[in-house]
């Protein structure tokens, strides 16, 4: 089996103009709709013999030094992963904010049952990969819904929200899509569940975690003035929205 | 302690968070790689201290860089350890690494089943909640299996949130563990009511992704979803009922009869523009599922249409796009309704949106006539010639091809134009569609006879001006076309005008840097070129002289060829160079070999349908595998091959001898299938790549326009390469048309004249029949073999997971399956989890459930009582009918949830659809709620008899109709009891046991493999499902002493059928490492693969388990001995099957048999089928009385078939299998394992 070269390491919110790409499964949320078949995809190609990966693992964690390690044991996930980040962005990155927001599936991302769908806010981009069985305009709502939530979770959301606070933007999106299905959409709801558990890992922090809090508050002085927007208001697409969701 | 926990938070205040990683990443733009390598050590340092702070802020760090596409799978252990803390903060931590990082090859994911499961039943809902987030995304096979159903119980939560996730995880746990689906689906469906919307919600989302894939399984949800449809106000849920019927609609017209009218309503008043979208989509399929012969249904198919037409004029392009898209859907049933609409789409093909442009391509295909065909491709031609990218120029290429050659050429009027468009066509650089106008060529050249001359003459011209083609871009796809221009002038030379030309073009020395088989075609083709102008040349014999200089110049051309690295070409052309020498030399004597050449390539090629080899159904009588002849006198046969040809000196090639037997093609049928496969390309995914344009348009196009066209000398086709001739074409089409319009014109006047009164019908000067084509073409149809199977499944996709989802899910539920199965030979883990236990317990156990069917009974009869009532009262309440409805469903539940009942589901819809037509006269209504019980006999098998409980929605239609049913319904009932009463039980019964039988004696599959006074392994050997050569071994250690025990190495002797497989590198006599200390009095599971390459005969493997037994003050190295046995059941994997199957399995004879009595079993027959079932792997097909067949699959595909019958202590067992070694050892362990008990 030919092995792809070693991962490069290449991040796209720094290559390009500090754009941020939310893409389902991707960068910054690694889940979609269409998860288990394109985790059977980088199962074929990353397939190995598992038994030594996993010894290997293994092993590691007692003394090995993994320069050691050559380099055709490691899974190849994430350059699939990378790649389809790539191609996704550079496929949204060319279109105009007057083209429609789908984009129909290619090989890569597991062929013509799948669409890109995506909304564009000032440098962000929210891509959704979905599978046939959803209806593309209420993705477009699901979108909107999920910026909607950021926006209310992090107070006036901005993109460096999202580069610094990548794991919270985690934790949002798995109260929205779960396992790659739809899981709420009522935002409300979200919101408050979110909340929920951003309470109970204050209490738990307690008194301990203070110190480290202070230090991160006063090390986030130093952050560049950031803008404060990504103009949620300003909406490029005009989708009559669902009623009550 | 306290003092330390503090010291702690202020040294870790100091590591680096993940803010500081992303600020430190975006600081070091340029050494980025460097920096985030010293990254990783800090990680690495962090993730060796014990502080579970420390490690969870590293595991973030790493989920982190796992995003950028770094590889962290080496620190999944340390991932798991942070899913294992207690602290929510840190498990969240943990479980999003996890579900990123994991994959179903992450081995570590084995330790993590009780730590999910312990999370699974925290009272914390956040725990739950996180445990069941992550596990979605890294479920595999063994989680689900494990943790099915905890899972299951969590689909009962108290707490919506928890509910809603556990019943959207259940999707995922029945992709990986299809045995789940069955035994869980009764509570799925129950959620699809829940108070809770979002559970509602998920419960829908899960059912619909699940019918997506297998609709005719979930047909009999119709009526539970039709109402939700009708009631529930979530556009969210709303929109995934609507697509879902759209799914379920083409399996019963009498659905969509049903819905039409409730979703032509939500059109009218619905505001959110996503459910008009949905339900205009899913009318549609209706309409595509009726018969077209509906005239009512125009109206909605006018309103669709309409609908759509405000879509696409609309200025939103989301809104435009999906308009074309469900336009598209039209089209397929209704073309006329969407051609009016002719000038919108041929609009949008202008539009700057891609995706809009290839959206109203495809519809452009379904819009063409014969009228409008020449039209529209030269629009599309333009488009080709002002198009950027080439992916979408390929795009229009593919598009112009399909649409001229839909089903059967039918709208082509003119051939010649035709091939002047392919012609234009090859001018386009870098195409990768090279070899579809290549094929295009070949096959209307091949098919279309009165079009040869003038393809030949082109592709002569073609070959001619090779160096444009080939030009600059090597490797360009488009010189596919050259393979075919010199296959068409070398097949049909007889129509060059100057052979000799062409032959020396083809023999140019350029044309070795050609791709390999382009050569070979032309070596080939150079050949029969050479026939020809033999031919032409001898007919005068004193032209001899050319005939020779053709001979010397494939003499001096053909040895580049020979030279060649392709080994075809070589082949070919040194062959022919060898027959040229000969034919040169025979010349030189002055004698006639031309007819012997043209002999060579005598005969005429026939089309043949594509797969038509594979359809060729195998005569009776006829063994492929058997010898023809006795194996060494072959040659005979080739002497006679040889006599038979007679007169000619060279015998023909075989391979060339395609001239089948003419046969009569079903026309209807090849139609059918090319449109089927025209309809696949429509769909075709395309990769939309707005790369830049570096490739430049064709230059000489620009200026087409403005060439002054020559009108003189039409009809000889212009030889100038880079001139469009195809506009040509158009116009003289349009003249001739014309000319013809008014010929007839003339013709029906004096036809009038002379026919007075008679009419015709289709004297509309536009329509379609009067436009004739412009020389009478022959299409040849492509050549099928006789009696041809029509099976066109070889497009399904083998490894798709929803094809094992596949199951009948409106058969009852037999007692082995109303509980998912538990690995019952783990103590430890049933003693770890009282939770599941008491689930098991209500769910199973026999008395309590005995205590539920009286239950039931009660219920039942309280509900006789009620209707009794009910028919008392004759004045009834309607409302109170309505209200019984849930206590009706709940009896419908029970009764299905018997195994002896026949599907209720079933009949259930077939009443709700046949109640569709709401019947105006009482009485008719009374007769049609009759019929359906009347049809089933009620003396003969009673409780298969099961009453249609569904309400009928239009209840209000009729009051006697309810009365009638009523009486029905407590007649069956007294049935229904009565044989129940009577335990009769001659029906059969489709799986496994019937009930009230005794439980059976509790079953391990789990074989001692050895023993000592440290340590005891039990093992269980199983097929691997999913590799035919390998076997999985579970070995179960436990540590028996009171001392430590580490350091097991596991280690097997080789032998030459079974080998161990050890990692990648290791050598054949190391020994593996168990990958987990023992704690004292602690057992744990691991996974040995082997090897295995013949599964006909058991065998025993020597091996030996080395590990290190450690107290407190000393270690000893100890030893332990064991053999593993591989049984031929272990290579069975059970496999279920149905009956009508196994019966063809049965009647296809391929199977040898065998038998085998065993006599003084005194155990239930029911024990027995178990046992089989559990120790061999077989699963029971059929059972009738003491009489069962039962099956099970080899993990190389050998099919066991067993038929077990019992009488007076004596069973007998006939089997059947395609390998009778095979077989002969699975019987003998079967014998042995009665022998045992």
């Amino acid at each position: 089996i030919k092995r792809f070269p070693p991962p490069r390491f290449q991040s796209l919110c720094r290559d390009l103009n500090s754009t941020v790409l939310v893409f389902v499964k991707g960068l910054f949320l690694y889940i979609c709709f269409s998860y288990c078949v394109y985790f059977l995809l980088l199962r074929t190609v990353g397939g190995s013999n598992t038994v030594y990966e996993w010894s290997l693992s293994i092993n590691h964690s007692e003394e090995e030094e993994p320069a050691k390690y050559p380099y055709q044991h490691i899974r190849q996930a994430e350059d699939v992963q990378q790649q389809i980040i790539r191609e996704t962005f550079h496929l949204v990155s060319k279109r105009d904010d007057n083209v429609c927001n789908f984009l129909e599936g290619g090989s890569l991302i597991g062929g013509s049952d799948y669409k890109l769908i995506y909304r564009h806010y000032a440098t962000l981009y929210f891509v959704f990969c979905v599978d046939s069985s959803e209806s593309e305009l209420g993705i477009l709502d699901l979108i909107q819904v999920f910026v909607e939530t950021l926006d209310k979770c992090f107070e006036n959301v901005c993109e460096l929200d999202l580069i610094f606070h990548m794991d919270k933007v985690h934790f949002i999106l798995q109260e929205v899509v779960m396992g790659g299905m739809v899981l709420e959409t009522n935002m409300n709801e979200i919101v408050g569940q979110v909340e929920l558990q951003n309470r109970m890992e204050k209490s738990e922090g307690g008194f301990s975690a203070a110190p480290a809090r202070a230090v991160s508050a006063v090390k986030n002085i130093n952050l560049p003035e950031m803008p404060r927007n990504i103009n949620i208001g300003d909406i490029n697409i005009k989708v009559p929205s669902l009623s009550p969701f | 302690m306290a003092l330390k926990i503090v010291k702690g938070s202020i040294d870790r205040m100091f590591d680096k968070n993940l803010q500081d990683l992303v600020r430190g990443i975006r600081n070091h733009k340029e050494d980025e790689a460097k920096y985030i390598s010293t990254c990783i050590d800090e990680i690495k340092q962090e993730l060796k201290q014990d502080n579970i702070a420390v490690k969870s802020n590293a595991v973030c760090k790493l989920t982190y860089l796992q995003m950028l596409g770094y590889d962290v799978s080496w620190a999944a252990f340390n991932i798991v350890e942070v899913m294992s803390s207690s602290k929510f903060t840190y498990k969240r931590i943990g479980y999003l690494a996890a579900s990123q990082c994991f994959h179903e090859s992450t081995d570590v994911i084995m330790l993590t089943t009780n730590q999910i499961r312990k999370d699974l039943s925290s009272p914390n809902q956040y725990d739950t909640g996180v445990a069941l987030t992550g596990l979605s995304c890294f479920v595999t096979p063994d989680l689900a299996r494990d943790l099915a159903n905890d899972i299951m119980t969590l689909m009962s939560h108290t707490k919506p949130y928890i509910r809603k996730k556990a019943v959207l995880i259940m999707y995922k746990v029945f992709l990986k563990y299809p045995e789940s689906l069955r035994p869980a689906f009764p509570r799925m469906k129950e959620k699809l009511e829940d108070p809770d919307p979002g559970v509602q919600s998920a419960a829908v989302n899960v059912i619909c992704e699940l019918a997506r894939r297998n609709p005719k399984n979930y047909l009999s949800l119709a009526p539970l979803f039709f109402k939700l449809m009708t009631s529930s106000t979530n556009n969210w849920v709303l929109i995934k009922i609507i697509k879902l019927f759209g799914a379920l609609t083409p399996l019963e017209p009498r659905l969509g009869k049903k819905l039409i009218e409730p979703l032509t309503n939500l059109i009218h008043s619905t505001s959110a523009m996503s459910l008009l979208y949905e339900c205009v989509n899913t009318v549609i399929a209706v309409l595509i599922s009726l018969s077209s012969g509906m005239p009512n249904h125009s109206a909605s198919i006018q309103l669709c249409v309409q609908k759509l037409r405000i879509l696409i004029e609309d200025s939103d392009q989301n809104l435009k796009y999906l308009g074309l898209l469900a336009m598209s859907k039209i089209l397929k049933t209704h073309p006329k309704s969407v051609q009016s609409h002719k000038d919108l789409i041929l609009q949008c093909l202008d539009d700057k949106d891609e995706s809009i442009r290839l959206r109203a391509l495809d519809l452009l295909y379904g819009m063409v006539s014969k009228k409008n065909l020449m039209e529209i491709v030269k629009k599309l031609m333009l488009h080709v010639d002002k198009a950027e990218g080439t992916t979408y120029r390929d795009e229009l290429l593919t598009k112009i091809i399909d649409i001229c050659s839909q089903s059967n050429y039918q709208y082509i009027t003119n051939f010649e134009w035709y091939i002047s468009i392919l012609v234009e066509l090859t001018r386009l650089e870098g195409t990768r569609h090279g070899h579809l106008i290549a094929s295009q060529m070949l096959d209307v050249a091949i098919r279309v006879k009165a079009i040869r001359a003038f393809a030949v003459a082109q592709m002569a011209t073609l070959l001619d001006n090779a160096h444009l083609l080939t030009g600059n871009t090597q490797h360009s796809g488009i010189c596919e076309v050259l393979y075919a221009a010199a296959w068409i002038c070398g097949e049909f030379s007889e129509h060059l005008e100057d052979p000799m030309a062409t032959l020396e073009a083809m023999l140019r020395p350029k044309v070795a840097t050609l791709p390999g088989h382009i050569q070979a075609v032309y070596v080939q083709n150079a050949a029969k070129l050479f026939s020809t102008v033999l031919c032409g040349q001898e007919g005068a014999p004193a032209d001899s002289k050319v005939a020779q200089e053709t001979s010397q110049l494939l003499i001096d051309r053909l040895p580049v060829f020979v030279q060649s690295d392709n080994l075809e070409v070589q082949e070919r052309a040194s062959c022919i160079l060898q027959l040229v020498k000969y034919i040169q030399k025979l010349q030189q004597k002055d004698v006639e070999v031309a007819e012997e050449v043209t002999a060579l390539f005598a005969g005429e090629l026939n089309p043949v349908a594509p797969k038509a080899q594979k359809k060729v159904p195998v005569p009776e009588g006829l063994d492929l595998d058997a010898w023809i002849n006795e194996p060494p006198s072959g040659s005979e046969s080739e002497d006679e091959g040889r006599k038979t040809k007679g007169k000619a000196v060279f015998a023909r090639e075989e391979s060339r001898h395609t001239k089948p037997r003419y046969t009569e093609v079903d026309e209807k049928e090849l139609a059918m299938r090319r449109e089927v496969r025209k309809a696949e390309q429509a769909n075709n995914p395309f990769y939309i790549k707005a790369s830049p344009s570096s490739q430049k348009v064709y230059q000489e196009a620009v200026g087409v326009e403005h060439i002054p066209v020559v009108q003189i000398d039409l009809s000889v086709p212009l030889k100038v390469p880079g001139m469009p001739m195809s506009d040509q074409y158009v116009k003289l089409e349009e003249e001739r048309r014309e000319k013809n319009k008014a010929d007839r014109k003339k013709k029906d006047k004096k036809k009038r004249r002379e026919k007075g009164r008679q009419r015709r019908g289709d004297s509309g000067p536009e329509s379609e029949e009067d436009i004739t084509p412009a020389h009478m073409v022959d299409i040849v149809t492509e050549e099928m073999p006789e009696n041809a199977l029509p099976s066109d499944d070889d497009d399904k996709d083998p490894n798709d997971p929803h094809k094992a989802l596949n199951i009948d899910l409106d058969k009852p539920l037999a007692d082995s399956e109303k509980k998912l199965p538990v690995r019952t030979h783990r103590p430890d883990e049933v003693l770890k989890s009282p939770i599941e236990d008491a689930e098991g317990l209500e769910v199973t156990s026999e008395p309590k459930k005995k205590s539920g069917k009286e239950k039931d009974k009660e219920r039942k009869k309280g509900k006789e009582k009620k209707k009794k009532k009910h028919k008392q009262e004759e004045g009834e309440d309607l409302m109170e009918a309505g209200s019984e409805e849930p206590v009706q469903s709940k009896v419908t539940n029970d009764v299905a949830a018997q195994p002896p009942a026949s599907t209720p589901e079933a009949s259930d819809l077939d009443f709700w659809l046949s109640n569709a037509p709401v019947p105006s006269d009482p009485q008719e209504a009374a007769a049609v709620t009759d019929a359906p019980p009347a049809s089933t006999p009620d003396a003969a098998s009673g409780v298969a008899a099961v009453v249609p409980d569904s309400e009928p929605e239009e209840t209000k239609s009729s009051k006697h109709k309810k009365k009638k049913q009523k009486k029905e319904k407590d007649k069956k009932k007294k049935h229904h009891h009565h044989h129940h009463s009577d335990g009769a039980r001659e029906e059969s019964v489709q799986n496994g046991t019937v009930e009230d039988e005794e439980p059976l004696p509790p079953m391990s599959n789990y074989a001692m493999l050895a023993e000592n006074s440290y340590i005891k392994m039990v093992c269980d050997i199983q097929g691997n499902l999913h590799d035919g050569s390998q076997v999985v071994v579970s070995v179960i250690f436990e540590n028996k002493c009171d001392s430590f025990i580490k350091s097991m190495e596991f280690n097997v002797m080789d032998s030459l059928n079974s080998k161990l497989q050890r990692p990648e590198g290791a050598g054949p006599h190391d020994s593996l490492t168990v990958p987990f200390h023992l704690p004292p009095g602690i057992s744990s599971e691991a996974r040995f693969i082997f090897s295995v390459q013949s599964i006909v005969m058991p065998q025993k493997l020597k091996g030996t388990l080395t590990f290190i037994v450690k107290t407190e003050d000393s270690s000893t190295h100890e030893k332990l001995d064991f053999k593993l046995h591989f049984t031929c059941t272990s290579y069975l994997i059970t496999t279920p099957c149905y009956s009508d199957a196994y019966a063809k399995l049965l009647e296809s004879g391929d199977l040898k048999g065998s038998s085998l009595k065993l006599e003084g079993i005194n155990q239930p027959f029911h024990h027995l089928l178990a046992r089989i079932c559990f120790h061999h792997h077989f699963s029971v097909v059929e059972r009738i009385d003491s009489c069962a067949s039962m099956y099970s699959r080899s993990i190389q595909g050998h099919h066991v078939c067993l038929l077990v019958k019992t009488a007076d202590q004596t069973v007998s067992i006939d089997a059947k299998c395609d390998e009778p070694g095979l077989l002969r050892n699975v019987l003998d362990e079967i014998k042995l394992t009665f022998s045992q008990c």
